[in-house]
């Protein structure tokens, strides 16, 4: 029984059939690559997985409750974060700020009205703030404007932010977009530091070869909506479906 | 039967002006992106290029007539207005009667050219800032254009009369088959309901059957993709700004007999016909029209003796609470479109 | 002090200070002097100061920390003085009931209107605000006020008479609103020389209950609730995906901005027992936006001095007329005279709103960030000259 199970999902898109029988288990404290060719129906899964679609059928269980129905901020709290393609962080706010409201998030839920105490005062979140950003080795960057740091900087806050609130869940869509190759090596880097020293489970939506075979347990290969195989990196790598499907060549 | 049938029609004037104000609103909208506040002070000025206009061939000359003596003994000062002068009295006179349906010639060039200062002049700017701003700069140009227009005619309303020939009421009951004084329904209204008829459908045929209109339409779907394929959009969406000023005017010039303009009449209809615009969907030019006819109509229906009587003033509310409702239940109006003017 | 760090603390006593003493900084002029029409210092007008303060410092709390742009404020401070004259009618003419009461409606009022309009962001909210904003007014200016319910008094405006029931009325206590017995018309003239000073108990009321909000709305924007609103501003589907429901927080921001409103409000009919629809027009919203704008969206300071800015012009420019214009430009030619005095004409008087409206495009054309923008590139540019010319002076020192 892994963590997240999606049992039989689909999705229509007016004529389009986006899944189509999805049936995907990632177990616990591995890291489960889901890749496919363009319009293979990878990010609505992932849309599914965290509550801005709502699959036609099937269902969603994470931790064995299901995550379907529920906002996004909602399935949050159960312990999903997630990566953005882009990143999306408070570009508006300082690094220190954007750190912190994920660790307020983590201590007071999804709504407090805390309107009166400082934020200077509260010094637990600040504490967490400050160890994350320390960790991410963004602390000299604190007082910076988020929106004034480079590409492979805020990628690096943003997982910051989500690793603040200890999902068990990490969703990752594309993290090494549009990066360049010495960007996308830290960011392989820093994700497995970040498997090596905690307990979390990360599923991650990847183009590019080279990030998937360095850092995956586990791929699943989806096509035209539905799984094509599931299998260690190993064997996905000589597989003939998966060569056909993917690099278009005929088995 | 009858007194349904007048009500729908007491409801056409107001809805047509709504529906051509939300028409320009929503081009807008559609193809610049730009919530513009400044849309009623167009239909304001509008109005009152009639009054400019009627002012104009008012002109007069004095002359004094020896012949005849005023009260007083003095003899008698004559004013003759110079196209009376130079047309001869009988059409000089026709011509100042007809001034509120020759405005409509002198509008299109002003309109035009106010649209096309304001977009290049002040709303280009402000296509990459946020919603809030353009709806700030706007507002204090609607305050600005409304002040400039009460400067030089003052607070009070100006008549703008329409020309005598179309003064009057039909009896439009006994034409399709009721008795006699069922539907007694003023000429001018039918007038302004047919000229807004045919200004939607140029509208509409304009945007349907020509190469700009369909470049036009095309970027209202999708702006980025099209200016992609090297057609210059941003020279098109000029003149569709022209245009939908050019609408508004036209409306506000046929208004004023209706309802003699005042300087604040644009802002009294802009926020209406957001209303209309929201109700009708953002970026659906058919919802925008449909709502104005519908809200116009509606307000008809809730004026009525039996409605005012049985919830006071349910005639000044009524279309906001529908607006309410309908948001409620369908977030994006009636005929919207996902995606437009969403965050 | 009091819980806020040194930067602000000294923004706090700054802003004490200067309403404090505003009976003397506005009246700098002495009385009989040509300049006297320039002073402010007298009670009405310092009222509407800080009265607009409040309104403009709450509606910051929404517009500038969540960017939700509500058109329909005025209609929240109109409920507040509705409330407040009711107070008076019902029970009597002390203010502190009749100001609780405004801002407890205000409250449940915002709260209905919030709920609703929040169900949709950006020019939508904007436009259900405003929506709203004419509806209420609509409502009392007309629905509300027939012979067989009248909450409002329509056109007319809802005012104290003398068969109203007043339960709570003794003789021995002012005609008039008061606290505690203290009437809020009673002034202090103080004569200095050829100065002349009003003291007036309203204008200290309202300046005392300004400091504490203003001093609120600082605790607020330090607050982790503040740091969520600018959240909410910069990035809505990131707080989703953080766990955290922006939608309470700016029902909360929009609810205690209505609050601030039924504030001023409250506080607008204990200075003149009088509550009339207009207030609730959205002419009357639109001003405090181009308040808030024109100071400094989203800055502490901002609201408060773009209000003082604006109700001080207003005064100022609706007094002067072509004569005292023919005074000023009497230095010059006589046809240079008339055609400055005609040049300036139309801002002026009446054409006030003209003005404002110029003012207000050229601000937020050029000037975003209002007058607190305008203030620090000030500075800066300062500074800067002040650095670089100290700059100029190291560079030739070693050659000499």
């Amino acid at each position: 029984m892994g963590i997240l199970e999606i049992k039989n999902v689909g999705k229509r898109f007016g004529g389009l059939q986006a899944l189509s029988n999805v049936n995907l288990s990632v177990a616990e404290n591995t890291v489960h690559a889901i890749i496919g060719p363009n319009g293979a129906g990878k990010s609505t899964l992932l849309n599914c997985l965290v509550g801005k679609l709502i699959p036609d059928s099937g269902s969603v269980m994470f931790d064995g409750q299901s995550v379907l129905g529920r906002a996004p901020y909602e399935i949050n709290q159960m312990g999903i974060s997630r990566v953005f393609q882009t990143p999306e962080i408070f570009g508006d706010l300082t690094v220190m700020e954007n750190m912190m409201i994920p660790c307020f998030a983590k201590r007071d839920g999804a709504f407090e009205l805390n309107a009166l105490p400082s934020v200077r005062n509260q010094k637990d979140v600040v504490e967490h703030a400050m160890h994350m950003l320390e960790e991410m080795r963004m602390a000299d960057k604190r007082h910076m404007h988020a929106a004034a740091m480079s590409r492979g900087d805020k990628r690096r806050l943003e997982i910051g932010m989500c690793l603040s609130q200890e999902p068990r869940l990490l969703l990752l869509d594309e993290p090494t977009a549009g990066m360049a190759r010495a960007d996308t090596n830290n960011t392989i880097d820093l994700l497995k530091q970040i498997k090596e020293e905690r307990d979390i489970t990360i599923a991650i939506i990847e183009h590019d070869m080279h990030v998937v075979f360095s850092l995956a347990d586990r791929i699943t290969v989806l096509a035209q909506g539905t799984p094509l195989v599931e299998d260690s990196p190993e064997k996905i790598k000589g597989h003939p479906k998966v060569r056909e499907a993917y690099l278009g060549e005929s088995a | 039967m009858d007194a349904i049938l007048l009500q729908i029609l007491n409801g056409l004037d107001k809805g047509s002006a709504y529906a051509l104000i939300a028409l320009g609103l929503t081009l807008i909208f559609g193809t610049l992106g730009v919530v513009n506040f400044a849309h009623g002070a167009l239909f304001m000025i509008g109005a009152f290029c009639a009054v400019m206009l009627q002012r104009l061939l008012n002109l007069s000359f004095q002359t004094i007539d020896e012949s005849q003596k005023d009260f007083l003994g003095n003899p008698l000062k004559v004013d003759t207005p110079y196209v009376e002068a130079w047309f001869g009295p009988e059409t000089g006179a026709a011509i100042i009667d007809w001034s509120v349906p020759l405005a409509i010639l002198f509008a299109i060039p002003i309109m035009l050219l106010i649209g096309y200062v304001m977009e290049r002049g002040l709303i280009k700017h402000f296509y990459k800032r946020p919603h809030a701003d353009q709806i700030l700069v706007t507002f204090g140009l609607a305050i600005v254009l409304q002040e400039i227009i009460k400067y030089f005619f003052g607070a009070n309303p100006i008549q703008t009369p329409e020309p005598s020939a179309l003064r009057g009421s039909l009896d439009i009951g006994v034409m399709i088959g009721f008795e006699a004084n069922a539907i007694i329904y003023p000429i001018w209204r039918l007038v302004y309901f047919a000229f807004a008829a045919v200004i939607i459908g140029g509208v509409f045929a304009f945007l349907q059957f020509t190469t700009f209109g369909m470049v036009v339409r095309a970027g209202m779907a999708d702006r980025e993709t099209v200016g992609l394929l090297g057609i210059n959009i941003d020279k098109r969406f000029t003149i569709m700004f022209g245009i939908a000023a050019g609408v508004a005017g036209l409306a506000g010039v046929m208004y004023g007999p209706l309802n003699p303009p005042n300087y604040h009449m644009g802002m009294d209809f802009l926020v209406l016909s957001f209303v209309v615009v929201v109700v009708g969907g953002m970026g659906s030019l058919p919802g925008a029209v449909a709502a104005g006819f519908l809200l116009g109509i509606l307000e008809s229906f809730a004026s009525t003796t039996w409605a005012t009587t049985t919830i006071p003033g349910i005639n000044q509310i009524i279309i906001y609470l529908v607006a309410i409702i309908i948001l409620l239940t369908r977030p994006r109006g009636l005929m919207g479109r996902k995606g437009v003017m969403e965050e | 002090m009091l819980g806020l760090d040194k930067k602000d603390t000294s923004l706090l006593v700054i802003v004490a200070i200067l309403t404090l003493l505003a009976p003397f900084i506005l009246n700098p002029f002495p009385s009989g002097s040509a300049m006297a029409q320039f002073n402010a210092g007298y009670p009405d007008l310092m009222q509407r100061f800080v009265i607009f303060g409040i309104f403009a410092i709450g509606f910051n709390i929404l517009f500038g920390l969540t960017g939700y742009l509500s058109f329909g404020h005025a209609a929240f401070l109109g409920v507040g003085s509705y409330s407040a004259v009711w107070m008076f009618k019902l029970f009597s003419y002390n203010v502190i009931p009749a100001i609780a009461l405004s801002v407890v409606v205000a409250a449940l009022f915002s709260l209905l209107i919030g709920y609703i309009s929040l169900r949709r962001s950006g020019i939508y909210f904007s436009i259900l605000t405003l929506a709203f904003a004419q509806m209420s007014f609509a409502l009392a200016y007309s629905v509300l006020s027939n012979p067989k319910f009248n909450l409002t008094n329509g056109e007319t405006g809802l005012q104290v008479y003398a068969d109203d029931p007043q339960l709570f009325h003794r003789d021995s206590l002012p005609d008039m609103p008061h606290l505690f017995g203290l009437s809020m018309r009673s002034t202090y003239h103080l004569d200095i020389g050829a100065w002349s000073f009003d003291f007036n108990a309203g204008y200290y009321l309202c300046a005392v209950i300004m400091m504490v909000m203003f001093y609120l709305a600082i605790r607020i924007f330090r607050s982790p609730f503040g740091m969520m609103l600018r959240a909410v501003k910069s990035n809505q589907q990131r707080m989703n995906y953080t766990g955290l429901n922006p939608r309470p927080y700016t029902l909360a921001a929009f609810v205690i901005s209505g609050m601030y409103a039924g504030l001023a409000g409250g506080l607008m009919a204990a200075m003149d027992p009088l509550a009339g629809a207009e207030r609730m027009q959205w002419t009357a919203s639109g001003e405090v936006v181009l308040m808030t704008i024109l100071g400094g969206a989203g800055t502490l300071i901002g609201p408060v001095l773009g209000a003082g800015f604006i109700k001080y012009f207003e005064n100022i420019f609706s007094k002067i007329n072509d004569n005292i214009l023919h005074q000023w430009f009497s230095f010059l030619p006589d046809g240079f005279e008339d055609f400055m005095v005609f040049i300036v004409h139309p801002f002026i008087g009446k054409g006030w709103h003209l003005t404002l409206g110029i003012m207000f495009m050229l601000v937020v054309i050029f000037l975003p960030g209002g007058l607190v923008e305008g203030g620090q590139r000030l500075g800066n540019w300062l500074r800067n000259r002040g650095k670089g010319a100290a700059e100029a002076k190291t560079k030739q020192e070693p050659a000499e």
